[in-house]
């Protein structure tokens, strides 16, 4: 993978917006940003109610995915454009959970709505209807997801990078500072884990930095390309981004996202935890 | 849309006794700048959190007690830096104009 097979810019989307092929779909975590404008003829993914199961903690199942792609109208063929608010981290999420059910078309609109929105490009609240489809969802490719039990065995032996922000990889917050402070059980982070927050492979307009610049930020924090790599955060968007980022930009090749994230570590019984702003000890 | 609000979203069913909340109002002209970003940086300039302006131009964070600095994004703006002090149990109110 590489920049170019992973990363569309906001005037490549322009200049395709009548491309039936093509399918823009945009996730956020404000369901209703899209319903007050939306790039024209982008379908929207709710991230809660469409992806996540509901009863069970855990994404939506391969045969609830080819339900839900099958009624957006998205085939198996089509090239899909995710985009999206915070920077894409939800648009990242669904871009790895995709991957994951083996769709092989993906792309991501650099900068996200926020690059489009700044751009003062053009938004539209008109609905869109596409022809339903018989979407078919390959197996799960278990190659780029952690779960906890891989992780705990993996101190000492994978990178693990922490992509939260300093005050949430220290302890000092427990979730992202827009939010109230809540869910994991306790703060800290996984021993060894570098940090790097999803927002330094950022531009402040969203977009991603130089694979130039990419590349010497995650060599300063001590990543070993000669070990596979798991990437969590909270749980589990914005290490979607950073999994992109190494994954899809860099094309490294054994990278994880570990989406139950701090959630579901810091509320595990009897696992090693490191306090602080340093990395900690095996 | 008539003249700016004064001061961020209300506060109804929020817990202010125990978040360190960071909130306020863009505009420019003296209006609300409803398609703005906010972002939250920490004291060492590291971006920690962001929001879209409401369509009135406010934003709010639950940030936690300490210095920050808030930079906001508008079309057609250059980006604007605003220091601010938040404390638990305290609403530290921004105005940014852009």
């Amino acid at each position: 993978m590489s920049r170019e097979s992973a990363l569309v810019t906001a005037d490549w989307v322009e200049e395709h917006l009548n491309d039936s092929s093509i399918v823009l779909v945009e996730v956020d975590e404000d369901a209703e940003a899209y319903d007050k404008g939306h790039i024209p003829g982008a379908v929207k993914l709710d991230w809660k109610k469409d992806l996540q199961d509901g009863v069970r903690h855990d994404f939506v199942t391969k045969e609830k995915l080819e339900a839900l792609l099958s009624a957006k109208g998205i085939g198996n063929d089509d090239t899909v454009v995710f985009y999206g608010g915070n920077n894409n981290w939800f648009a990242a999420y669904a871009y790895w959970y995709l991957k994951y059910y083996g769709h092989d078309n993906l792309r991501l609109l650099d900068g996200g709505r926020k690059k489009w929105e700044l751009d003062s490009r053009e938004l539209t609240t008109e609905v869109v209807e596409r022809p339903a489809t018989t979407y078919v969802a390959k197996d799960a490719d278990e190659s780029i997801r952690a779960f906890r039990d891989e992780v705990i065995g993996a101190i000492g032996t994978k990178n693990f990078i922490d992509v939260r922000s300093p005050d949430e990889y220290a302890g000092r917050l427990l979730a992202p500072a827009h939010l109230p402070q809540e869910q994991a059980q306790i703060g800290g982070h996984i021993p060894t884990a570098g940090n790097v927050p999803w927002s330094k492979a950022a531009n402040d307009d969203g977009t991603f930095r130089s694979d130039e610049e990419l590349k010497a930020l995650y060599a300063e924090a001590g990543l070993d390309d000669a070990k596979d790599t798991i990437a969590y955060c909270r749980i589990g968007e914005r290490s979607s981004h950073t999994w992109f980022v190494l994954k899809e930009i860099l094309g490294h090749e054994n990278v994880k996202n570990y989406d139950g994230s701090w959630t579901e570590y810091g509320a595990l019984r009897a696992v090693p935890v490191a306090l602080g702003d340093e990395p900690g000890v095996a | 849309m008539c003249g700016a609000i004064k001061g961020g979203p209300s506060l109804d069913g929020v817990d202010v006794a125990n978040e360190a909340v960071i909130q306020g109002i863009v505009t420019r002209d003296g209006q609300p700048v409803g398609n703005a970003y906010v972002r939250l940086l920490d004291r060492t300039g590291e971006f920690t959190a962001e929001v879209p302006t409401s369509a009135t131009g406010q934003f709010r964070f639950f940030a936690g007690p300490g210095e920050w600095t808030l930079r906001t994004l508008a079309p057609k703006s250059i980006s604007v830096d605003n220091a601010v002090t938040a404390a638990k149990g305290v609403v530290a109110e921004v105005a940014v104009a852009v």
